[in-house]
């Protein structure tokens, strides 16, 4: 008998491993840096970042039994980006809306501190969903296949929003340039 | 091909993730088109300046008890669902419990690979023959095994060869080649296959470490690693595409 065969899923989930727990601390903890890092670049704060995550964990958990894939990672940081979502539409509902303004956060005039921070900050500035496409594709490397799964868009979109994304994530790097220059 | 249209496609050339004939056609007008080929070039310095930048943010040390805390006490509250469905596991279990309790022989192999992984990690224990090139590595296993393994080199892709020893897996003698990328080491195990058929790469997690297993020209592979999944499988690609265009004898 094929043990990957879909029969049975929450059965096999538990009859075949005693140790749900160990398992599920197998596929999720080794992406807790790629969970944290996406976290912590959608919330901005580092806070906020591990509540997300401890939240995302524990739907994770509830989600657990459906998880057959293979690739952990793709799997978990759909969850922590969704849990991140909503976290933002609780809690900064305007950030999820806004069309590119920069909503100021206390931490961003602790940031100004150095030049070395500059793509940082024009990072974190950029909206949430171009923030998001190129934190995948660039810190965590992703395929477009991956991206898609994760924000849940078509393929062909990625490309769309990447490209607009490292538009203005050039122009707000230039325009500090310049600004720095004067 | 116009300006538009390549300001968006030129993304998808960066990323090495569209067709042949775009690429060509991209690869064409970035040659003609000088304002393209300027955006293009500024493109590819973001990119090098976002990867310079130290911009990942590690999960603090604090989260990872955070996390193994919910993942605790969810255990001790368990929840309706799982409940009905152990009811049902102790029914179905009955019928099924013969077949699921005796691990599969790809399972019993990844426990191996694993074991052999972290045994390997112990000081003194990585190599028995430490090179990072592939005509001493390779010749050192002759008169140790009963096949000759292929050993590529894929230093110029960032991954150098750490050197060989042999091991044991799967109730026989391997051979462990061991690469790196940065500081992780990433062990490939190598022995032949009795059977002709071949395995599309297959990914596992075992004890936090990555697995990815295939087998190909009567020869079976696995690697772990620590490294993460989409790294590794770039690792396994790359094995594959050199294996394939070389096919060593």
């Amino acid at each position: 008998m094929d043990r990957s065969l879909p029969v049975w899923p929450d059965v096999k989930v538990l009859v075949d491993d005693p140790s749900r727990q160990a398992r599920f601390e197998q596929v999720v903890l080794p992406h807790l840096n790629a969970a944290y890092n996406l976290a912590r670049w959608l919330t901005r704060n580092e806070h906020d970042a591990e509540d997300v995550v401890q939240e995302a964990t524990l739907r994770a958990l509830r989600f657990f039994g459906g998880f057959h894939g293979h690739d952990g990672r793709t799997w978990l940081l759909a969850i922590v980006r969704n849990t991140c979502y909503d976290w933002l539409r609780r809690n900064r509902p305007a950030e999820l809306h806004s069309a590119g303004d920069h909503v100021e956060t206390p931490e961003d005039t602790v940031l100004k501190r150095a030049d070395r921070l500059r793509l940082r900050e024009a990072l974190d500035a950029l909206p949430l969903a171009w923030r998001e496409v190129l934190i995948l594709r660039e810190l965590e490397q992703l395929s477009y296949k991956e991206i898609a799964d994760v924000v849940g868009i078509k393929i062909g979109t990625v490309m769309s929003r990447l490209a607009r994304a490292r538009a203005q994530l050039q122009q707000r790097v230039l325009h500090r340039n310049e600004e720095s220059a004067r | 091909m116009n300006c538009d249209e390549a300001r968006t496609l030129l993304h998808g050339y960066l990323d090495d993730e569209i067709d042949l004939v775009r690429h060509l056609e991209i690869e064409e007008h970035l040659r003609t088109c000088e304002g393209c080929s300027r955006a293009y070039g500024e493109q590819v310095a973001l990119r090098s300046a976002l990867q310079a930048e130290d911009l990942y943010f590690k999960a603090p040390s604090r989260l990872e008890r955070r996390v193994r805390a919910v993942v605790r006490d969810s255990a001790r509250t368990p929840w309706a669902g799982a409940v009905a469905a152990a009811a049902a596991a102790v029914v179905l279990g009955m019928l099924i419990a013969p077949m699921l309790f005796r691990p599969s022989s790809s399972e019993r192999i990844a426990d191996d690979i694993a074991s052999a992984h972290i045994r390997s990690l112990m000081p003194g224990h990585l190599t028995d023959v430490p090179s990072s090139e592939q005509h001493t590595v390779k010749p050192w296993f002759a008169g140790k095994l009963d096949f000759s393994p292929a050993v590529v080199d894929l230093s110029g892709e960032g991954f150098p060869l750490v050197g060989g020893r042999l091991d044991y897996a799967a109730g026989r003698p391997v051979a462990a080649l061991v690469y790196r990328r940065q500081a992780h080491l990433i062990n490939l195990f190598v022995w032949p296959s009795s059977s002709t058929s071949e395995v599309a790469a297959t990914a596992d997690v075992r004890q936090g470490y990555n697995l990815l297993h295939w087998a190909r020209g009567q020869t079976n592979y696995w690697v772990i690693s620590d490294l993460n999944a989409a790294e590794l499988g770039q690792f396994a690609r790359l094995v594959q595409d050199r294996l394939a265009s070389a096919p060593a004898k």
